[in-house]
């Protein structure tokens, strides 16, 4: 095939990626690969083999690799082939190697000098293939030796290098922050590059910058509103549109970089209203790029202040993607109103119907995001329907990850805004019975201690009547079959606790049952811990009570067992109950208190108690107690160790060439001093970062001094003795050995397929809505216009479980940021927005002398900044370099200098190409449309929709 | 970020893998059939989004796009719009279909280093570095000339011209 040239490849290959794809079972594949992986180490190896044929080893290598074998005898070849000369073989030898080692790799010492070379290299090419391996390769220890390289790159002439130094640097700052962080100001010059696309390409690591630290970047709002005005106003060339729509990728993350820098800022946001409002009235809502821009609006108004206005933009953007037919933009319709929601809870009630057609559809992931919606928008009156749809939800999935996950938020949900305790009760059973072994051991916690301290109120009447109804409806639970283990351990524990408390059941029923359980999970030691335990405690109530004990027989014969049990604490708890059955009403009553697990018991951790004894004890001549710290030969070494810690610490990798040796006569004679300058690991002072070579200067100085004549091995042996040096992995490749069956799978699929389309269809067909679904609407969405806020009812029932002391945490943490913020910041009204954990983790990090800087800085600089975006939007769009001068006055007085499309197109051009390349496109619309469908209908039969570049459209801008 | 892209065909066999941060090759062959197992098992007309927390960790989705024999998937974490990353999915398939003149499973089979070529233009480490279908042609183009060149094997060329510079 002609479109195969220039990427060589062999028979040999083409023979074996056949043979692969006949492969009749994944035995047979990993035979042919295992017998490939034997020619390759065969021939690998042998001396002389031509570069071409090498280039295709290593290929092969790697497609073996993917196929899940272990190619790892072959990695020193590809490292071989980064050092080769030729262009060809290099960029193979880069490509391996990112495949196959990763950063903390032993090899990639051997790389590093090669790559240092290669980023020097004249051909971009050689530097392109090294930047992106060092993209994946560098790790935190080897970032000084590439940095200078790398910085310097971000000026390169080709604008391909620039991005990928961008990306490059990019990545180091998510490595290890602070190894780059004084030079984090390069992203911001450049956002200013001629190019877009590197101006594009800046803007993810903007983006990472901007969510961990938002302040800092206020003043970067209005060059982000006028680069966003600028591409929304289609001011780029036409190679960035995309489907027709204005550098979209571009518009999507400038739209995310606004809604973090607008969150809960009025005057931020207000300079972003114009533009979001056109962006929402250009957007081309019929392809998929279109929309997601839209949905990107969307999620930007619901984070910055509220605007009516574009609230309403919202609605409606949101109202479309619900009426859609496509799944795709449903899911996000669902995703979008979870959002706005926070904000005006009332467009929930317009959309009722369309969200319980998500809830119903037979797409697993649509369904699932809208459990997240009604999750967002429980209330104390819907949340018996929710919480009943989610348990239904729950118990028809097999996924576990998933129904841990939703079994939680039942039990938070019910936690929160449980209408009664019957209910709460009923709940939770259901929850534990269905996904018992998936819920966290602390819900269990929870709710034994919700049933013991009642749920608040003094009200005790009401507390025990919430004991004997848990006790009725654990007991009608014993007789189902196979219960969680979990929910067996509560069931146990309540029993023993409150099983006789109101009379209604005798002790001897109570401990029959408690025999059975424990007799029916004979397996499950926890649970007969439980189980024992609590027969303990009835016996001990019943003798409190003075009552004659009676043990049942087959209650008798469990202690026997019990008492011979394997398990120690078993046979404790059995030894214990017999001793407490032995003992008089009195002695009971204070071993165990009826009611009682909510009392506290203090610990004498000083044992006191004991003092008389110990006394005695020295009396008659007893040494006494030392405490461990104070006694001799454990302080030195750990003293030791802790030395040896901080040395091997201070060793780091040094990448620059040794210094020529020196005669011996001279480095003798000066001790500290020189060798402290000669040690400093990074020749230029202006990247050494502030903590890492003053270590090393203080460590080798008295080094030097310590051990002048000596061989110096120490270090050296420090080095290579480090954790990064791993053990070989070696391993087997026939442990992969699950096969994954396709072809029954996908029969399996296809029938389940026809049978989905089936009810959905028929769903469809029934136009008018049924009273059951409309009743189900009525009753999810019924009280939401009384607004009640979730957080303000959560604290309904704080008191009563560690959870929910957590949980109030979190509102009272962030308004505390809240207050810090002050003055020109406004909090956006709503509560609800607390969680969003942009606010919350920056502000720990704040020096309060820079907070009153800014506290002064943001007021001046964002009046002229507010006076500047009315002009702006009113006139032409500001110059963007102009905005860097950090004199927002200044971009006035410019005229026309749109740097963006004004450096890519020809000078002198541009002022009328803005004018005639709208009616240009407008014009071509036709034909192209025509042109596309064809070719549309052509390509269509390889599953691919094209969209090749239409001449007509490039003609005006290259004129 | 991007953490995968993944090219799998419907029997199964993974055609092109790359993730952008480091994972063994045992949980890259685990990642690999369990994303195929979920696809595999979903029904058509739905969405092409699928909760992949459970495969993939927290923070994480996934995008997927059936084209005949493929499918091709990326995994992604919040920072990105799943919109967009369906679009990106295009954008790719796009560029291998102007590449190869009508993209078939056996030219990404046998083009292996040439598709890798593509993708690092357009994502570098996790990024979404470019998306100009023509620009990623020209550079994969450039490339192509110069390992066809009869000398290109033995010398690196001092300057390359043609490619960006206007």
């Amino acid at each position: 095939m002609g479109s195969q040239g220039g990427f060589y490849q062999s028979k040999e290959f083409l023979d074996l990626v056949k043979s692969i794809g006949e492969a009749r079972s994944k035995a047979e594949e990993d035979r042919i690969v295992l017998g490939e992986i034997d020619t390759l180490k065969r021939r690998i190896s042998e001396p002389d083999i031509p570069k071409r044929k090498m280039k295709e080893y290593i290929i092969r290598l790697v497609y073996v690799e993917m196929l899940g074998h272990d190619a790892s005898f072959g990695y020193i070849h590809a490292v071989k082939m980064t050092h080769d000369d030729s262009l060809l073989v290099k960029r193979t030898g880069y490509l391996a190697v990112t495949l196959f080692l990763n950063e903390d790799h032993d090899l990639i010492i051997l790389i590093v000098n090669t790559i240092q070379k290669d980023l020097k290299s004249d051909n971009y090419l050689v530097v392109c293939a090294a930047l992106n391996a060092v993209c994946k390769l560098i790790n935190e220890e080897t970032i000084p030796a590439v940095l200078p390289q790398v910085v310097e790159l971000l000026a390169h002439p080709k604008e391909a290098v620039r991005k990928k130094a961008i990306m490059g640097f990019h990545r180091f700052y998510q490595k290890s922050p602070s190894s780059v962080s004084h030079l984090v100001s390069n992203f911001r010059k450049r956002l200013c590059d001629n190019d877009p696309g590197v101006m594009g390409a800046t803007l993810c690591p903007l983006f990472d910058l901007i969510t961990i630290d938002v302040n800092s970047y206020k003043d970067l709002v209005i060059s982000f509103v006028s680069i966003l005005k600028q591409v929304a106003e289609r001011r780029l060339p036409k190679a960035y549109d995309y489907h027709q729509m204005p550098a979209p990728f571009i518009q999507i993350k400038l739209l995310k970089i606004l809604a973090l820098l607008g969150s809960g800022d009025k005057q931020a946001s207000e300079n972003m209203y114009t533009v979001v409002g056109d962006i929402f009235r250009k957007c081309d809502s019929s392809s998929n790029i279109g929309n997601a821009v839209l949905y990107e609006c969307i999620c930007c108004v619901s984070s910055i202040y509220p605007n009516p206005k574009l609230l309403e933009s919202a609605a409606d953007a949101i109202s479309r993607f619900l009426k859609s037919d496509s799944h795709n933009l449903r899911y996000m319709g669902i995703d979008a109103l979870g959002r706005l929601i926070k904000i005006s809870p009332e467009i929930a009630e317009q959309h009722q119907l369309a969200v319980i057609d998500c809830l119903e559809d037979p797409d697993d992931t649509l369904k699932r995001k809208t459990f997240e919606l009604l999750y967002k928008m429980t209330k104390p009156t819907n949340v018996e329907v929710i919480v009943d749809r989610m348990i239904d939800y729950m118990i028809s999935i097999n996924d576990n990850h998933y129904k841990t996950e939703i079994a939680s938020r039942c039990v938070e949900l019910a936690e929160q805004f449980a209408p009664s305790n019957q209910w709460f009760i009923q709940t939770m059973n259901k929850v534990f019975e269905h996904a018992g072994d998936l819920v966290n051991i602390k819900v269990a916690h929870n709710l034994m201690r919700l049933i013991a301290e009642g749920f608040g109120e003094d009200d005790d009447t009401a507390d025990s009547q919430l004991r004997s109804s848990a006790v009725d409806s654990y007991l009608h639970i014993l007789s189902e079959p196979k219960l969680p283990s979990v929910f067996l351990q509560v069931i146990c524990w309540v029993l023993g606790e409150y099983g006789t408390a109101d009379g209604k059941y005798s002790a001897s029923f109570i401990t029959g049952k408690l025999c059975d359980v424990a007799e029916a999970y004979s397996n499950d030691d926890t649970v007969k811990a439980y189980a024992v335990t609590a027969l303990m405690k009835i016996y001990a109530f019943e003798i409190t009570a003075g009552r004659k004990v009676d043990m049942l027989p087959e209650c008798q014969s469990l202690m026997e067992e019990f008492l011979a049990s394997h398990s120690t604490d078993l046979q404790q708890r059995a030894y214990e109950l017999q001793a407490v059955i032995g003992l008089d009403a009195h002695a009971v009553e204070s071993i165990m208190p009826s009611d009682a697990s909510c009392e506290d018991i203090e610990v004498d951790k000083a044992l006191s108690f004991l003092n008389d004894y110990i006394q005695d004890s020295i009396e008659k001549g007893a040494q006494p107690y030392i405490p461990e710290s104070e006694r001799s030969g454990m302080l030195n070494i750990s003293k030791f160790r802790n030395q040896d810690h901080h040395e091997a610490s201070s060793h780091g990798l040094r990448f620059e060439a040794y210094e020529l040796p020196k005669q011996t006569v001279q480095s003798r004679i000066p001790p500290a001093s020189l060798a402290s300058t000669e040690l400093v690991p990074v020749p230029e002072p202006m990247y050494v970062s502030e903590s890492y070579p003053t270590t090393t200067v203080s460590s080798a100085s008295s080094d030097a001094g310590s051990t002048e004549l000596k061989l110096r091995l120490d270090g050296v042996q420090k080095k290579w003795g480090r954790q990064t040096h791993s053990p070989a992995t070696s391993t087997s490749s026939t442990t992969s050995q699950k096969t994954v069956n396709g072809i029954t799978q996908v029969d399996g699929s296809n029938t389940s397929n026809s049978r989905t389309r089936e009810t959905y269809e028929s769903r469809k067909q029934q136009v008018e809505i049924t009273p059951e679904k409309q009743k189900l609407a009525a009753s999810l969405f019924g009280g939401s216009s009384k607004t009640e806020k979730k957080p303000a009812t959560g604290h309904k029932i704080s008191k009563s479980s560690s959870y929910m002391v957590e949980k109030s945490h979190v509102p009272k943490s962030s308004m505390e940021i809240a207050s810090e913020k002050k003055a020109p910041i406004q909090q956006p009204p709503d509560l609800l927005d607390f969680g969003e954990p942009t606010v919350q983790s920056n502000a720990p990090s704040v020096d309060p002398f820079k907070e009153l800087e800014g506290l002064l800085e943001p007021t001046t600089e964002v009046a002229s900044a507010k006076n500047h975006s009315s002009t702006a939007a009113a006139t032409k769009s500001p110059d963007i370099m102009g905005l860097y001068t950090e004199t927002p006055a200044g971009i006035h007085n410019k005229d026309d200098g749109d740097i963006l499309s004004g450096l890519s197109n020809p000078p002198g051009t541009h002022m009328l190409g803005g004018t005639t390349r709208t009616q240009v496109a407008q014009s071509s619309k036709g034909p192209n449309l025509k042109d596309s469908l064809q070719k549309d209908a052509l390509v269509r039969q390889m599953g691919v929709t094209p969209s090749s570049p239409n001449p007509i459209l490039f003609k005006d801008l290259l004129g | 970020m991007i953490k995968a892209v993944m090219v799998i065909n419907t029997q199964g066999k993974p055609r092109l893998a790359k993730f952008f941060e480091y994972l063994p090759l045992e949980k890259q062959q685990e990642l690999i059939r369990n994303v195929f197992g979920v696809l595999c098992s979903r029904p058509e007309n739905v969405s092409n989004f699928v909760e992949a927390e459970s495969i993939f960790g927290p923070d994480s989705r996934l995008v997927y796009k059936h084209f005949a024999t493929l499918y091709v998937i990326f995994v992604f974490d919040s920072s990105e719009n799943e919109l967009a990353m369906l679009d990106l999915i295009q954008v790719l398939v796009e560029t291998l279909d102007r590449c190869f003149k009508n993209v078939c499973e056996l030219d990404i089979v046998f083009n292996y280093s040439k598709i890798h070529t593509i993708l690092d233009d357009i994502i570098c480490g996790g990024q979404v570095l470019e998306t100009r279908s023509t620009e990623i042609m020209r550079a994969v183009e450039e490339i192509s000339k110069l390992e066809a060149a009869p000398n290109a094997i033995t010398l690196i060329p001092k300057s390359s011209s043609g490619w960006l510079s206007r």
